[in-house]
C-alpha cells in the first residue's frame, strides 16, 4: 500500500475518531456520560460447568435452562438497560480445572459473579475461588449437604440453589419406611456408587429409614465405582444375598446400566427397589424395561408438580432445545430467576448487596412445592421446592402417584441432623 | 472383608454358577477388547491408546445400526466393519508417521484422536447417555443351573467371544495371513526383504484390532449405557489384562481377561470393598512372579 492509499483510507478514521471525541467531550458537558456508558456495559456472569466426558449432559442441561432464562431477562430489558451476559466454561468435569476456569471468569472475562454448575467434586474447588476473590457464587447442580450446612463451609457470598442430599434422605426415609410397612420389607441391602456423594447419601438414607421403621435390618452394602461398566458382580452379590429391598443412588447412564443389567438376571423380581434418582428423563427414557416396584424421587418432571407453570416451562424448553429438561435445568433456571430478582431487589449489581437481597429471598417459580422457591437466610440453601418419592412406570407422567414431602418434617428433622453433625 | 462368604459360596453350587457365569462374562468382553490392543503391540510395538476408543465407537455404530435395522446381527456386524474401517485410516494418516518416534508422541497422537472422537461422538449422538436396550430375542427369563442364574443374552455372548478367541487362534496359528503377522512381529525387517509388504501387514493388524474392539462395544451395546469418553474405564482395565496375560500374546490375553473376571465376580462375595485392589494386586504378583506376565515371551531384543 503506498502514502497516498494510506492517507486516503486514513481520512475517515480520523474524521470518525474527531466526531467522536466531540460526541464524548460534547456529552460530558451535559453531565451523563457515565449513566450511558454504565447502561450498556453487560452483567458478567461467570459459568464453569462440565460439558465434556461422560457427565456433559449436566452442563449440557444446565446451559439450557441458564440461557433460556437469561434471555428472557434481557428480552424484557434486563436491569435498567443493562443485560447479562451469560459466560460458560468446561470444567471436563476436573476439580483443578473447574478451580482454574472460575478464577480465569473473574479475573480475565471480568465476571462479577459466578453460577457455579459444577458436580460436587468440582463445586468445592470454585466455591474456594469464589471465596478468595470475594464475588458472589450461587451452587446450582452440588447436592452434598455440607456445602452449605457447614458454617465453616459457607461464606456470607455463597448460596445454593440445588436440591440437597439430606433433604432427599429424610422424604426418601419417610416414604421407603412407609412402603416397608405396608409390604412388611425387613431385609434391605444398598447399591450406591463408591465416592463422596453415593456413601454420604446411602448413610442419610439408611439413617432415616430406621428411624422411621425400626424393623427394618441392612443386610448388605455393594460399593460399585462410579462410571463402572459392568455391574455382573455386583447383581450377582445382591443375588446371593437376596434382600427384600434395594436402595440405589446410582445415577445417568450407571443407573441405567445396572437396571437393564439387573433385568436380565430377573433381580427385581419380587424386590422393591428404591432409586432415588430414576425420576429423570435422562434415566427414564433410556431404560427399555422399567421394573415392577422401582420407586424413586423426582428428580425433574413436567407432571410434578402439576400446574400449568410447570408443564408450560417445560414445555418452552423442550420447544427450544428438542430435549426434555433434566434436574440441573430447573436448579440452573431457578438460579438464573432468583439472582435477576436480588438484582432488581437491590437495585445493584454489586455482589455484595445481591447476596443480601438473596437471603430469605422468595419468588414465584413453577419448581416449588407451593408455586413459591425461598433461599433460606440462615444457611444460604434452597428451600421449599418440589419434593416427591413415588413408584414409576414406562411411560409418562411416569410417577402416577407422587407422595409429596412433607417440608414442616424436613425443617424439623434437619435442624436435629444439624446439632448432630455440630453444625448448629 | 468376608472370607466366610467366600467360603460358603464355594460350598453352594447355585452361588459357584452364578459366579462363574459373571466371570466368564466380564471376561469375555475384556477379552475381546484387549485381544486388539495386544495384538497391535506385539506385531507392531506401540501401544495403542486410543484403543477404548475403537471400543466406544463400536458401541455408537452398533446403536445406530440397530435403530436402522432392528436386527442385533446386524448392529453387532456394522460395528465390526465400521471400527475395522476407522482402526485403519487411524493407521494410514496417523500412527503411521509416529512409528518411529518417541513414545510420548505416540501418546499424544492417540490422546489427541481420544478427545476428538469423544467431541464427534457428542456432536453426532449428542452429549446424554444412551441405552440401546435388549433385543426381543434374548427378552426372556434366566437360565437356572443347579440353582444358579446365567442370564440368556450372557450365554449368547460368552459363546460369540470365545467362537471369535477360537477363529483368532485359527487364524494366527495355521493360516498364512497368521504366519505373516507373527513373521512380522519377530522380525520385521527379515519379513520385509522375503518381499512381504510390512506396510500392509501393519495396516491389517490394526484394522483388525479395531474389528475386535467394534465387536465387543457391539456386542456389549444392550447392557452397557453409551456416553462420550466411555471407552476410558475399559482401556484401563484392558491394560491390566494385557500385563497379567504378558504383552503382545492373544492367549495371555484370553487367559487374564477370565482370570479377572473371576476375581471380580468371586472377590465381591469375600471382598466387597477390595475388589479394584484384588485386581490390581493380582497384577502385581504376576508382575513380580513372571515380569513378562502369565504367557509373555521374552521382551522383544
Amino acid at each position: 500500500m503506498n502514502s497516498k492509499d494510506s492517507k486516503v483510507l486514513a481520512s475517515p478514521k480520523r474524521r470518525l475518531l474527531i466526531q467522536s471525541a466531540a460526541s464524548i467531550a460534547g456529552a460530558s458537558s451535559l453531565g451523563f456520560p457515565a449513566l450511558s456508558l454504565a447502561q450498556n456495559k453487560p452483567i458478567r456472569v461467570g459459568m464453569p460447568t462440565i460439558l465434556s466426558g461422560r457427565v456433559a449432559m449436566l452442563g449440557q442441561s444446565s446451559s439450557n435452562a441458564a440461557n433460556m432464562e437469561v434471555e428472557k431477562f434481557n428480552a424484557s430489558g434486563g436491569f435498567g438497560g443493562r443485560k447479562i451476559e451469560l459466560i460458560i466454561r468446561d470444567s471436563k468435569g476436573q476439580p483443578q480445572e473447574a478451580a482454574r476456569v472460575a478464577r480465569e471468569l473473574v479475573t480475565a472475562d471480568g465476571c462479577e459473579i459466578l453460577i457455579d454448575a459444577e458436580a460436587s467434586s468440582g463445586a468445592f474447588a470454585v466455591h474456594e475461588v469464589a471465596r478468595d476473590l470475594g464475588v458472589l457464587v450461587i451452587h446450582t447442580c452440588s447436592e452434598t449437604s455440607s456445602l452449605t450446612a457447614d458454617p465453616k463451609i459457607r461464606t456470607p457470598m455463597s448460596f445454593r440453589c440445588a436440591r440437597q442430599g439430606v433433604h432427599d434422605a429424610i422424604i426418601g426415609g419417610a416414604y421407603a419406611a412407609k412402603v416397608a410397612k405396608e409390604k412388611n420389607l425387613r431385609r434391605w441391602m444398598t447399591c450406591s456408587p463408591d465416592y463422596a456423594y453415593g456413601r454420604d447419601t446411602t448413610a442419610e438414607f439408611a439413617e432415616y429409614l430406621k428411624f422411621f421403621n425400626k424393623d427394618v435390618e441392612l443386610v448388605g452394602e455393594a460399593w460399585p465405582k462410579l462410571f463402572q461398566a459392568d455391574y455382573s458382580e455386583v447383581i450377582t452379590r445382591l443375588l446371593q444375598v437376596n434382600p427384600q429391598a434395594i436402595y440405589s443412588c446410582l445415577w445417568g447412564g450407571d443407573l441405567t446400566s445396572f437396571i437393564d443389567q439387573s433385568n436380565i438376571y430377573a433381580l427385581f423380581s419380587g424386590k422393591q427397589f428404591f432409586s432415588v434418582n430414576a425420576a429423570d428423563y435422562a434415566v427414564l427414557t433410556n431404560i427399555k424395561n422399567v421394573p415392577l416396584g422401582l420407586h424413586s424421587g423426582n428428580r425433574y418432571l413436567q407432571s410434578f408438580p402439576n400446574t400449568p407453570a410447570n408443564t408450560s416451562w417445560a414445555s418452552s424448553y423442550q420447544a427450544k432445545f428438542k430435549d426434555l429438561p433434566l434436574n440441573w435445568a430447573w436448579q440452573n433456571a431457578a438460579a438464573v430467576q432468583f439472582l435477576t430478582a436480588a438484582i432488581k431487589k437491590a437495585k445493584s449489581t454489586d455482589g455484595k448487596k445481591i447476596a443480601q437481597a438473596l437471603e430469605g429471598l422468595s419468588i414465584d417459580s413453577p419448581f416449588g412445592a407451593n408455586g413459591k422457591l425461598t433461599l433460606r437466610a440462615d444457611d444460604h440453601t434452597l428451600v421449599d421446592y418440589a419434593l416427591a418419592w413415588g413408584e414409576l412406570s414406562g411411560k409418562e407422567p411416569f410417577m402416577k402417584s407422587p407422595v409429596p414431602g412433607s417440608w414442616k418434617q424436613i425443617s424439623e428433622l434437619e435442624v436435629e441432623w444439624k446439632k448432630r453433625k455440630g453444625y448448629a | 472383608m468376608n472370607p466366610q462368604a467366600l467360603f460358603e459360596c464355594f460350598s453352594s453350587a447355585s452361588c459357584i454358577v452364578t459366579q462363574m457365569g459373571t466371570g466368564l462374562i466380564v471376561g469375555s468382553l475384556l477379552f475381546l477388547v484387549a485381544a486388539g490392543l495386544t495384538l497391535i503391540f506385539g506385531v507392531l510395538g506401540v501401544v495403542n491408546f486410543a484403543h477404548g476408543t475403537f471400543y466406544m465407537l463400536g458401541a455408537y455404530l452398533a446403536l445406530t445400526a440397530y435403530r436402522l435395522t432392528g436386527n442385533f446381527a446386524m448392529a453387532v456386524l456394522a460395528s465390526g466393519i465400521g471400527v475395522g474401517l476407522f482402526g485403519l485410516l487411524f493407521e494410514r494418516f496417523l500412527m503411521r508417521r509416529v512409528y518411529k518416534a518417541d513414545v510420548l508422541m505416540q501418546l499424544l497422537v492417540c490422546y489427541a484422536v481420544v478427545l476428538i472422537m469423544d467431541d464427534v461422538v457428542k456432536i453426532v449422538w449428542g452429549a446424554e447417555f444412551l441405552s440401546m436396550g435388549m433385543p426381543e430375542t434374548f427378552q426372556a427369563p434366566p437360565f437356572f443351573i443347579a440353582g444358579g442364574v446365567v442370564p440368556v443374552f450372557y450365554v449368547y455372548l460368552i459363546a460369540a467371544a470365545m467362537s471369535i478367541a477360537l477363529a483368532l487362534w485359527g487364524i494366527l496359528t495355521f493360516s498364512r495371513t497368521g504366519k505373516i503377522i507373527r513373521a512380522a512381529a519377530q522380525n520385521p525387517t527379515m519379513t520385509s526383504a522375503l518381499g512381504i509388504n510390512t506396510s500392509f501387514i501393519y495396516a491389517a493388524v490394526f484394522a483388525f484390532g479395531g474389528v475386535l474392539a467394534g465387536l465387543a462395544g457391539g456386542l456389549a451395546a444392550p447392557v452397557r449405557s453409551m456416553s462420550p469418553g466411555m471407552g476410558f474405564s475399559i482401556l484401563i482395565e484392558s491394560f491390566i489384562v494385557t500385563v497379567i496375560g504378558g504383552m503382545g500374546s492373544v492367549s495371555g490375553a484370553l487367559v487374564g481377561a477370565l482370570l479377572i473376571g473371576l476375581i471380580r465376580s468371586f472377590g465381591t462375595i469375600g471382598f466387597p470393598l477390595f475388589v479394584e485392589g484384588l485386581m490390581f494386586l493380582a497384577m502385581v504378583l504376576i508382575l513380580i512372579l513372571r515380569p513378562n506376565g502369565l504367557l509373555g515371551k521374552d521382551s522383544r531384543t
